[in-house]
């Protein structure tokens, strides 16, 4: 009763990097409450293979449901296996990656539940919340931290009367760290038919096909960005130079994305990947709010715009007030010249 | 096989364009305030829907929207690319849902319209971005459901064969009607407005959105079509009590403006001695090289 639950994606025999920086958080979330940290994963021939990737998070008990047509992944037997196990387990918090699996699972398993769910939080507290209208109070609720509308506010949403409060958190937004402290470790394998009926098996997958990442933006330690002010898909080639001399990753804000010059999966911000490298330098960057939610947290923040009042640079460290065609090069030289 | 297609899709506030006025002091989105447009997502999934409609005959595309009166204008739009019919949810009861109470009436209206073999809607709305609304609807009907959906490929024996995409790739699944399916912003875009349609259909409206002395109240007399249908709470047999604030498991505690802590920041031009000095100086300090 009453545990934080991990669910654990999976592809393959891997488990996905923002399940364990879910677990990460989940840890912390459970000892500020004083209860178990829990996981859950699903799979076909998972047994043995993932327990590794999963307990150095700081899980007190894992359950592991290993059966043929779980992998991969559909609707409706993992939302059985949630929903049946949350009957039996009445866990107060659960959290899922906000993943194309964990929007497509999270909200089948609320519906089911009647539990409130909050989608691509960005901050998980535990603190009290009185109802204004009715006047009750609690204790240790959830605070599930979003920015909404398009990123320009920030809302604080709780699940009062619920169970389990549900949220999904974007990969990246944590950060995922072995736990250093004593759980528990213990690990179940519960028959996968108690749980799964015969006639969830409905969707078939006739094809699966996952790349790998052509990239590591989210790790990067400097990364190189650029804006609606980069011009054209040949403005990013310049980008990708400069990248390349620096050993950095090329990222994009949304209206590059938009507009055609750059690969959606490079987009940085509320809606794509979070980013924490030592150095963002982010070129023709207008600094919406939506794209700085996602590179705030960079060491060191370099803006190159020709517009001085551009509000990116307020959060930069260092600007400079210039085209990209005639800085970029620039740079590029003098890294050449000064390193070794 | 003809098919009896059900398109969710939502007016929202255009987010891209977001003034100070955009929330009430209760947390909620002033809607009255902003602009309002079509979802985009939603456009992608009525064009699967029309295509379907256009590959298997004696089909009919509906519009299911939830909202003010105003909302009327989404069921219009897609009267004027090629859908059948439509059917506005709108009751003050209704105010204030979150995903979970807006599935709960969306499911009502669909079970309400009965016999729907495929419910079609965007992946999410630009103005939550939480993609949870689908899967909920099709978890309270029992239907089987597809999301991130790129394109419906066929429907041959009841079965759907569709292309998705997942993370860092893709999938072709086949899934066995009736089906929800949540289409992605990168499936076709929508068709443009068709002329003759926005001619037959310019002045179909639901009756709320109506004055009380209409000019045209003998053109709708006439012509029944252009009378949309329009439901509330009790039409569609909802328990008010799931609906609205009321039926919203999530509350929102609160609601602040982003504000950035402003850095001292250095600034310099684009002259070769400041570029090269910063270089050396980032060089210098290891942050990068």
């Amino acid at each position: 009763m009453d545990n934080v639950f991990v669910y654990c994606e999976i592809e393959g025999t891997v488990v996905a990097e923002v399940s364990q920086e879910l677990l990460t958080k989940g840890r912390k979330l459970a000892d500020t409450l004083g209860v178990e940290l829990h996981a859950v994963v699903a799979g076909t021939g998972i047994k043995g293979k993932v327990e590794d990737q999963i307990l150095p998070y700081g899980v007190d008990k894992l359950f592991v449901f290993d059966g043929e047509g779980l992998f991969p992944y559909t609707s409706a037997p993992h939302t059985d296996i949630l929903v049946n196990l949350f009957k039996e387990e009445k866990p107060q918090i659960c959290l899922m990656g906000a993943t194309v699996i964990g929007r497509d699972l999270g909200p089948r398993v609320s519906s089911s539940l009647t539990s409130g769910l909050t989608a691509d939080c960005t901050q998980l507290e535990i603190g009290p919340y009185e109802d204004t209208k009715s006047g009750k109070k609690y204790e240790n609720l959830l605070y599930q931290i979003r920015p909404a509308f398009g990123g320009n506010i920030v809302a604080t949403i709780v699940n009062p009367d619920h169970r389990p409060q549900m949220a999904t958190v974007r990969s990246g937004v944590m950060q995922k760290a072995v736990f250093t402290g004593k759980a528990k470790g213990e690990v179940v394998y519960p028959t996968v038919s108690k749980y799964v009926s015969d006639a969830s098996y409905v969707v078939k997958v006739l094809e699966h096909y996952v790349e790998a990442a052509k990239h590591n933006l989210k790790g990067a330690a400097i990364v190189v960005a650029g804006g609606y002010g980069m011009g054209s898909r040949e403005g990013f080639d310049m980008l990708f130079d400069l990248a390349k001399v620096l050993h950095a990753e090329v990222g994009a804000s949304r209206a590059a994305v938009d507009a055609g010059f750059c690969d959606a999966d490079r987009q940085v911000g509320q809606t794509g990947v979070t980013v924490h490298p030592k150095v963002y330098i982010a070129c023709g960057i207008s600094g919406q709010i939506q794209h700085i939610a996602g590179m705030q947290d960079s060491k060191i923040i370099i803006s190159v715009n020709s517009d001085p009042d551009a509000p990116i640079n307020k959060i930069a460290d260092y600007v400079i007030v210039g085209t990209v065609e005639e800085v970029i090069p620039k740079l590029i030289k003098y890294y050449k010249q000064n390193s070794k | 096989m003809s098919l009896k297609i059900v398109v969710l899709a939502k007016q929202v506030p255009d987010t891209r364009n977001v003034g100070k006025d955009a929330m009430t002091p209760e947390g909620t989105v002033n809607r009255a305030a902003l602009p309002a447009i079509f979802n985009p997502d939603d456009l992608n999934a009525l064009e699967q829907a029309l295509r379907l409609k256009e590959q298997n005959p004696g089909s009919t595309v509906g519009i299911l929207t939830m909202g003010p009166p105003r909302a009327g204008e989404i069921i219009r739009q897609g009267l004027y690319r090629g859908a059948d019919t439509g059917w506005l949810l709108t009751d003050r009861l209704f105010a204030g849902a979150d995903t979970l109470a807006t599935s709960y009436a969306l499911a009502t209206a669909i079970r309400k319209i009965g016999k729907v073999d495929i419910v079609l809607g965007g992946r999410q709305a630009i103005d939550g971005d939480t993609a949870q609304v689908g899967p909920q609807v099709a978890q309270k009907l029992g239907l089987n459901q597809v999301t991130y959906a790129e394109e419906i490929v066929k429907i041959e024996n009841g079965v759907a064969t569709i292309n998705r995409r997942i993370d860092g790739g893709k999938e072709t699944v086949q899934v066995p009607l009736p089906v929800l399916v949540t289409v992605n912003g990168s499936a076709a875009p929508c068709r443009p407005q068709n002329a003759k349609l926005v001619m037959k259909y310019k002045y179909a409206t639901c009756p709320l959105e109506r004055p009380a002395e209409d000019p045209r109240a003998d053109l709708y007399a006439d012509r029944p079509y252009l009378t949309l249908n329009q439901w509330n709470v009790a039409d569609v047999d909802g328990d008010p009590q799931q609906c609205g604030l009321a039926g919203s498991p999530t509350k929102v505690k609160t609601v602040m403006n982003i504000v950035f802590q402003a850095k001292e920041s250095k600034t310099l031009t684009a002259s070769d001695a400041d570029v090269e000095g910063l270089v050396k100086e980032l060089l210098d300090e290891k942050i990068i090289g």
